[in-house]
């Protein structure tokens, strides 16, 4: 991994930083992208959302 | 000085054939890992230096069964010195031996783009559309692992690491968790847990990896030279999609084991019930649990987590020159402090906030209840590797998760290996001289280059064979034949 990479990391973590200064609240912003993650969902959920809970069945490993 | 941490990952990934719930899913993951298109050699895995029946107590047998006859056939090394086979009933990734945590975070999740690509080649010459999944549980009392590998000194005493490391991998659990609804293996009801895994933990410390799971397990394969490195294996931890959670999960636990070995952990931190305090940690999504300590009095996880994190930012401080574990010890910092104020600040970060949080918002939006089917399949839809189904990708997409690598980092590590390892040998002999390799392992490599006999090149030292050292010589010599000469075979 280059030394450029972390930097960008470390940057990304200090604006974090700084947010987190502030009161935990959900702001309008943080609800629209739960809102667009949510019609995310619509799109990419199972139509038969029961069948395809039944039908995984895992056996065997490690 | 403690031993380098060198270390890696082994996921199964669950399967599915669409349209097709009763496919042989042996049959399924032979059809994956044969798939795969990239660069790789299909080898004889060579099982002589494996002993997963080894005990680190030093009273293990010698050999743990039959082998699996599927596991020996379908067996691929790529040419990023990574292994990819059969394991029984899943395709398995066991990603090559990285140098630091932050490569060996970058290498586990070329794995997906591995299984991804293995699936897209599938399909097009069987018209079979599998599914795969990065995940730890059916969600029916069926679980597989995502295990992570470290390389210790073989003079740390063994009980050292069971006491000091338990508590540990019991607490980590807050940001190593990938989350899921419900529970299983007879844990008590709970709508969201943090972990896929804990609830199959009935241990403490033994062998086992399929039934009375220990938090500790005491395999002890080195992988190198036996007389001076052991091997932890950890198996007490779920496959995770984040990136920067990843890269935690992995640095924490080498930082915490690099510091166990130099003595710089001073309280083991002893639980009065370990396993017990594995299942509480795991079914308190809200993180305010009081665990029971054995002295008497109680700590909650998070409060144990910070313990580790102020005697670990210390020893990195006086220790660690490389700015990897300044980077490690900024975001466990930052998570630990998220986490506290309220777990769901870390939903870009920790794969089970993030589907907390959309659950909730899904649940609130649908007007249903977490015993609803649609969560259920949600759950297992966040782990599909398919980047236009899985739910984690989609997130991605949209900004919703932070990243540490980009995708053309994640794509030229599928085919080129880490350099820093005997890993770089590996990998790049599998894409040197690919007619010539006829069984691997972790530690050796088999070649043929057509003289009455097999040569074989042992790797007991997992440091050396690294690009330093062999990268020159691999760019010089036109075949293998060449090469073993030149090393003196």
């Amino acid at each position: 991994m280059s030394d450029r990479e972390r930097g960008q990391d470390q940057g990304k973590s200090e604006d974090k930083a700084a947010d987190e200064a502030q009161p935990v609240v959900e702001t309008d912003a943080d609800l629209e992208a739960l809102d667009e993650l949510l019609d995310e969902i619509d799109e990419v959920l199972e139509e038969n959302a029961e069948e395809f809970v039944k039908n995984y069945v895992q056996k065997g490993g490690e | 000085m403690a031993l380098h941490k060198v270390l890696g990952t082994e996921t199964e990934f669950g399967i599915s054939v669409r349209g097709e719930p009763g496919f042989n899913p042996a049959v399924a993951s032979s059809l994956i890992v044969n798939s795969y298109p990239g660069k790789r050699v299909r080898v004889q895995w060579s099982y002589e230096e494996e002993s997963p029946g080894r005990d680190a107590r030093g009273f293990g047998h010698e050999t743990y069964g039959p082998l699996d006859p599927e596991g020996a056939v379908v067996n691929s090394v790529l040419a990023n010195g990574a292994r990819m086979y059969v394991d029984h009933a899943h395709p398995e990734y066991s990603s090559p031996e990285s140098y630091d945590p932050l490569e060996a975070a970058l290498y586990d999740k070329v794995g997906e783009l591995v299984m991804h690509r293995a699936a897209v080649a599938a399909a097009e010459h069987s018209g079979k559309t599998v599914s795969l999944y990065k995940n730890n549980s059916d969600g029916k009392g069926n679980s597989y692992g995502a295990h992570e590998n470290y390389l210790l000194s073989r003079d740390t005493p063994f009980g050292d690491v069971i006491r000091y490391a338990m508590t540990f991998l019991v607490t980590r659990q807050i940001f190593t968790g990938a989350g899921k609804v419900g529970s299983e293996n007879d844990r008590a009801k709970t709508d969201f847990q943090v972990t896929q895994r804990a609830d199959f933990f009935e241990e403490e410390v033994g062998l086992e990896t399929t039934l009375k799971r220990p938090i500790i397990n005491t395999r002890d394969e080195p992988h190198g030279d036996p007389s001076k490195y052991r091997r932890l294996h950890v198996i007490l931890g779920d496959a995770n999609l984040s990136e920067v959670q990843n890269f935690l999960k992995l640095g924490t636990t080498a930082l915490m084991l690099a510091a166990l070995e130099d003595g710089a952990i001073p309280d083991p931190l002893d639980l009065f019930d370990p396993v017990e305090a594995c299942w509480q940690v795991s079914h308190d999504p809200g993180l305010t649990q009081p665990l029971q300590l054995d002295g008497g009095g109680t700590a909650t996880a998070l409060e144990l987590q910070a313990r580790y994190l102020e005697w670990l930012s210390k020893y990195v401080e006086k220790e660690m020159d490389d700015p990897v574990w300044t980077d490690l010890i900024g975001e466990w910092e930052r998570t630990l402090t998220g986490l506290a104020d309220d777990p769901m600040t870390m939903a870009d970060t920790l794969d089970w906030v993030a589907k907390k949080r959309v659950f909730e918002g899904f649940i609130e939006r649908e007007g249903i209840d977490w015993a609803s089917p649609k969560l259920r399949a949600l759950d297992l839809q966040y782990h599909d590797v398919d980047p236009g189904k899985g739910l984690y990708y989609r997130m991605l997409a949209k900004g919703g998760m932070r990243r540490l690598f980009d995708d053309a980092q994640i794509a030229d590590a599928a085919v080129n290996p880490p350099e820093r390892t005997r890993a770089y040998f590996r990998g790049r002999c599998v894409d040197r001289f690919s007619d010539s390799l006829v069984a691997a392992n972790w530690d050796s490599l088999v070649f043929d280059v057509g003289e009455s006999h097999l040569k074989r090149v042992p790797m007991m030292e997992p440091l050396r064979g690294d690009a330093d050292l062999v990268g020159s010589l691999l760019d010089e010599v036109e075949d293998a034949a060449e090469l073993l000469r030149r090393l003196g075979g």
